[in-house]
């Protein structure tokens, strides 16, 4: 087999993508990254209760712009947060999808960052639009990405 | 899995019948051609042979042709040399916007070193426009540089018009023909120009072999200084085997062009055509009719343009993208920008490059799973056709 630039593991989920697609009663909705950069990421949840009467992510999907790692990252997010409660969700880290995907190319490690954006900003828009508390962290980590856009609009 | 090459723009597989000629200057007839003895001399004929039927195949002198050992040294050679031989003159360099990386970088370098370097425009197709060149030469400009055809897009640039201008007004004219030499006729002559690259590696030669064609009278200094070789403008022990490698994909290229460049137009306009009526929202990149017999540079919208490669690739399909993803600086091509496509459509662009072993069978092929690619890499992305 001849080396690739992506592991194999990158070049499954962007083969077979998990959980693309939109979710029509979505209860939260991020949307990070923009097409002129070259990335952009839609991040879908839908919120249950579950035995515990915990909140979870009972479904997500996702739609993606953008390149293998883009695609291959969204895939890996909402593999590691369906099913999980909020709380579980939001300690979902970027390096956290790389060990599941191998390893990514060190100028593709962005895109590891966009899909734990997007996955912030659906829970971000569902606790506003359901009046949930936003503690001071999660306020600070959503102006940093609404930033960040601005910033690559300006371009 | 049978694998499909689709990049011969990026480098082509060396011919047999030239690694055939080639053999014997390995182990043989290993000379080096400064050698007063029978191996010397034996190495001095081959290598003077191979440049003066490359000289021959573009309407040159022996004497106008130095081999170098990449068409990046050829345009750094041209633009450096150029630009410090005549610096008394003046310091004012024109460049296409379309240029190949070596030529834009040795430009910023130069630019460092105290010279003016003017980028001219280009058209939705690529094309630079002769008015603007006639405008922009001014008393100090020392050379022009635009190239003959474009290595992403494709697009032929109208050389003869740009060298006739150069000429009347006493200026150097260099053109890049690395992606052209051996595709479409080239006579220097007949080009009006001063200086002119071309590689061995683009055109089923081996790699690590080009040539500068400097016309007669040029004033350019040398980038290597050494034993002399090369009438004193590239230092350096003669790559003879090289020399004779590139020789005969000259004589091969030339031999087989005109069949050679019907059949492909004739599949470059299939691949065209059939994009453009099977999948919405695709775009050509480039001029129509003024391009490459073997290119061809679709975008789609909504989509990126690795990720369409890595799809090709899984199939076997090799291609090639200049999006921001697959580049080092995350930056859309400058080729593409240049053309005036914003980010957003840059990003989604294909290049197809084709060559002397493409069959029309794979390019069924091709055009068969390409929409399905496109289809699905759509269904991801969360911008839609709209209506």
């Amino acid at each position: 087999m001849v080396k690739s630039f992506y592991s194999k593991e990158v070049i499954k989920h962007f083969n077979s993508p998990h959980n693309y697609g939109k979710i029509k009663n979505y209860d939260g909705l991020g949307k990070v990254g923009n097409m002129i950069c070259g990335d952009e990421m839609w991040l879908y949840i839908k919120i249950a209760k579950n035995k515990k009467g915990e909140k979870i992510i009972k479904d997500v999907k996702f739609e993606t712009f953008g390149c293998v790692a883009a695609i291959a990252t969204s895939s890996v997010v909402t593999d590691l947060v369906k099913g999980k409660t909020i709380e579980e969700s939001l300690k979902v880290t970027k390096e956290d999808i790389v060990k599941v995907l191998g390893e990514l190319p060190p100028i593709k490690l962005h895109c590891s960052v966009l899909a734990i954006d997007a996955l912030s900003e659906a829970i971000y828009d569902y606790f506003k639009k359901n009046k949930i508390e936003i503690t001071e962290k999660m306020e600070k980590i959503h102006q940093t990405i609404l930033n960040r856009k601005h910033d690559h609009e300006d371009h | 899995m049978k694998r499909i090459y689709l990049d011969y723009a990026a480098t082509t597989p060396v011919d047999p019948r030239v690694v055939k000629a080639m053999a014997p200057y390995f182990n043989k007839k290993f000379g080096n051609p400064a050698s007063l003895h029978g191996f010397g001399f034996e190495a001095v004929e081959a290598l003077e042979n191979s440049r003066e039927f490359i000289a021959k195949a573009m309407n040159a002198d022996a004497k106008e042709i130095i081999f170098t050992s990449s068409a990046t040294e050829s345009n750094n050679t041209a633009l450096k040399g150029v630009a410090f031989a005549n610096k008394e003159k003046g310091k004012h360099i024109l460049i296409s916007p379309i240029e190949h990386d070596c030529i834009l970088n040795s430009a910023a370098w130069l630019k460092k070193q105290g010279f003016e370097i003017e980028k001219l425009s280009v058209d939705e197709y690529g094309l630079v426009d002769l008015e603007e060149i006639k405008k922009k030469i001014r008393k100090d400009t020392i050379l022009v540089s635009v190239m003959h055809s474009n290595n992403e897009i494709g697009t032929i640039e109208p050389i003869e018009e740009i060298g006739k201008i150069c000429r009347e007004k006493g200026v150097y004219f260099h053109t890049d023909a690395a992606q052209s030499f051996g595709k479409v006729p080239i006579d220097v002559k007949k080009l009006n120009v001063d200086l002119l690259t071309a590689s061995s590696q683009k055109m089923y030669g081996p790699k690590g072999i080009a040539c500068l064609y400097i016309r007669k009278g040029v004033r350019i200094e040398p980038l290597l200084h050494g034993g002399g070789q090369e009438f004193g403008m590239r230092s350096s022990t003669s790559n003879v085997v090289s020399a004779v490698g590139f020789a005969k994909a000259v004589e091969i290229c030339l031999s087989e062009m005109n069949k050679e460049s019907k059949r492909l137009i004739k599949l470059r306009d299939k691949i065209i055509k059939t994009v453009l009526k099977k999948i919405p929202d695709s775009h050509l990149n480039g001029h129509p009719e003024k391009r490459l017999p073997n290119n061809v540079n679709v975008r789609f919208s909504f989509i990126e343009g690795e990720s369409i490669l890595f799809q090709l690739d899984s199939l076997g399909i090799a291609v090639s993208t200049a999006s921001a993803c697959s580049s080092p600086k995350l930056e859309p091509s400058h080729v593409l920008m240049a053309t005036g496509l914003k980010h957003e459509e840059a990003h989604g662009s294909l290049r197809i490059s084709m060559g002397r072993w493409t069959t029309d069978k794979e390019i069924d092929y091709l055009l068969k799973v390409l929409p399905e690619i496109i289809n699905k890499l759509r269904r991801i992305s969360p911008h839609k056709i709209h209506g």
